[in-house]
């Protein structure tokens, strides 16, 4: 069972501009399914990301796209063109590995110019485009470098300036900034966004890092257990986040049960709240999604709940404060503000804050608001 | 005094206790690597009544000999050819099969047996009423001359040196990353193409080494010849025992002798790494 917003974006799907559509694709390892029936699709020109932990499918859809591997049910296709059969040499898409995997016994220039001289391109031409391409990712005059001789990010670089040389409409990034330590891995966050938008083709980007995500992306998919359980913007997975898991994995979460007693009416904690959301069945059980950083924090009696400081860490731009309410109901909150261990206070948060979800971790996701 | 003494050795012995790990080795060396050496080259300024000479040297450089040390460097690279060609596809097949550990050892364990007794087994199998010759009286073809050929020589050479290929041309294919064939499938290499381009490069030094543990040995063969090839095929190898065992010219054996050397040194640093 796929999600319904999934289906929902299929719906016109012949009017968009769609480069890649996995249609019910399913890859079987030894009879275990790593990717469970799959759709979606994949406009030109954006940056997508594929996100989720690891062994939840991710890679498995990058290695589908590519062609190292075929799906064991289910058709890929590719404008409009089913490439199952098509072998990876045959593909109008280039991968940046996760170890690069440059070629060791070539230098930079050879490196970046492999896919040109497969296409028995003449040397005038492989001269300019290695040349431009290298430019592209500020590596000009590295050309007669051994790979033995580059740092991380460089051949970061190199890997990255070899697939595009080739002019692919796609370009699958598979956890290209795993390796690079955490300031350069910012820095090529913003490099590899910007250099999706100078291209103007579409990246598929993996992660299992949910900032990254979020900070690069135009489309992220949220994988777990070899299916897709959200698609959306970054903004929508992070507000309005269509299950446990996803609310638990994408930034964190205030998770608790609850019950809808009737459209825009929740109760949990004891309490009854106003939200947003519709569309339950009545005193239908569910699953709550407070932000910390969208609880308040107040005076005990003006808070819409009161919890008791149980302990406070000092995180730099933030005090992330753990405290209980009278129900035993754990509250992390973010503030600026510091709170007293043992300290009462109070919880204020906008009805927009609250996210109701339904119960279980392999939602079928329907959410409709 | 004593105790000073005492201590003086005991700070000494903490420093050398490194070299004193060192001296079996070096002894081991010095007695059964360079002595031996140094003998061969001693020996091979003698001549057979005993008197010092430099004949034998002028000696190597006669037509004779200069054609024996072609014909060895011949069956050597021929040996050398024929292994690799076996050896590298049953290497690469090999890294692909389920379980690996399992063939190769299947592929090494000939090694285990004595090579004495492996040649012997040929010359059944090769001899006139063996095994080869009835198959091809089978197929209608007739009993043929194999034993005391060119063929049977190489045949056998390939057979008893093929581990010694395989192996390290193994072992590069398992160091290859992986994903570098998948980077060259990516990039639009063909199958063929990745081999050429990729692959293979990336094994040489597998090849190299496993080309240097089958020519040096078969350079100096003379086991296998005097056994398989008879007295058809002559190298350096049966010559050296000659002069050594037969005509007891130990000063002419001693002059090939240092002239294999100094053709194996110069095939190491060749086909050695220079990184």
């Amino acid at each position: 069972m796929i999600g319904s917003p999934i289906l929902h974006t299929m719906e016109g799907w012949k009017l968009k501009d769609a480069i890649i559509r996995f249609e019910r694709v399913t890859k079987l390892y030894d009879g275990v399914a790593v990717l469970d029936d799959v759709s979606f699709e994949i406009e030109r020109g954006k940056f997508y990301t594929l996100l989720g932990p690891s062994g939840c499918g991710k890679t498995t859809i990058l290695r589908l796209i590519a062609g190292f591997i075929e799906p064991s049910h289910g058709t890929i296709y590719f404008h409009d063109q089913p490439i199952n059969q098509v072998p990876a040499n045959k593909r109008q898409v280039n991968t940046v590995f996760q170890d690069y995997a440059l070629f060791p016994h070539l230098d930079v220039f050879e490196n970046v110019a492999f896919g040109l001289r497969i296409k028995k391109m003449k040397q005038a031409e492989i001269d300019k485009k290695v040349k431009e391409a290298l430019r592209f990712v500020n590596l000009e005059g590295y050309e007669n470098r051994r790979i033995q001789e580059m740092s991380g990010g460089q051949r970061q670089r190199v890997a990255i300036a070899r697939a595009i040389v080739n002019e692919p409409e796609v370009l699958l990034l598979d956890e290209p900034l795993s390796a690079l330590d955490l300031k350069l891995r910012t820095e090529m966050q913003y490099e590899l966004r910007e250099l999706q938008r100078r291209l103007g083709i579409t990246f598929i980007f993996v992660t299992h890092d949910q900032e990254e995500a979020l900070a690069m992306s135009d489309q992220i998919f949220v994988l777990n257990k070899g299916k897709i359980q959200q698609s959306g913007t970054p903004k929508d997975i992070y507000d309005e986040p269509v299950n446990r898991f996803v609310a638990d994995f994408i930034g964190e979460s205030n998770i608790l049960p609850g019950r809808m007693i009737q459209d825009f009416l929740v109760e949990f904690a004891g309490k009854q709240f106003e939200c947003v959301d519709s569309g339950f069945l009545p005193n239908e059980h569910v699953e709550i999604v407070i932000r910390p950083e969208d609880l308040e924090m107040t005076a005990p009696e003006r808070g819409k709940l009161r919890v008791r400081v149980d302990s406070l860490l000092f995180r730099g731009v933030h005090y992330e404060i753990c405290a209980y309410d009278e129900n035993g109901n754990e509250w992390l909150v973010h503030s600026t503000k510091k709170a007293e261990v043992g300290e009462e206070i109070g919880l204020y948060f906008e009805p927009e804050a609250i996210h109701v979800m339904h119960m279980g971790e392999m939602d079928d996701g329907r959410h409709e608001t | 005094m004593l105790c000073t003494w005492g201590r003086w050795m005991m700070a000494a012995m903490r420093h050398n206790v490194r070299n004193l790990y060192l001296i079996p080795y070096v002894l081991w060396i010095a007695l059964f690597v360079a002595a031996p050496i140094l003998l061969i080259v001693y020996y091979s300024f003698f001549d057979i009544e005993g008197k010092w000479t430099i004949a034998n040297y002028e000696k190597f450089f006669t037509p004779i000999y200069l054609k024996m040390a072609l014909n060895s460097f011949w069956y050597a690279f021929l040996i050398t050819l024929f292994s690799l060609l076996i050896a590298y596809p049953t290497a690469y097949f090999l890294t692909k099969t389920k379980h690996k550990q399992l063939w190769l050892l299947l592929i090494i364990l000939p090694t285990w047996v004595n090579l004495l007794l492996k040649a012997y087994a040929f010359l059944g199998i090769f001899g006139t009423f063996g095994l080869a010759n009835a198959i091809l009286e089978m197929l209608g073809i007739g009993k043929k001359q194999i034993l005391f050929t060119d063929f049977s020589f190489v045949f056998v050479s390939v057979y008893i040196f093929i581990p010694f290929m395989v192996l390290p041309i193994f072992n590069a294919l398992e160091e290859l990353n992986p994903s570098l064939v998948d980077a060259a499938r990516d990039l639009g290499a063909s199958a063929w193409t990745t081999f050429r381009r990729v692959v293979f490069p990336l094994t040489l030094d597998g090849v190299k080494a496993g080309c240097q543990a089958v020519f040096i040995p078969s350079l100096s063969l003379f086991m296998i010849t005097r056994l398989i090839a008879g007295n058809r095929v002559i190298t350096l190898g049966t010559a050296v025992e000659e002069h050594f065992l037969v005509t007891q010219d130990w000063g002419m054996g001693a002059t090939i002798a240092v002239f294999l050397m100094i053709a194996m040194a110069v095939i190491i640093g060749l086909t050695g790494n220079r990184k």
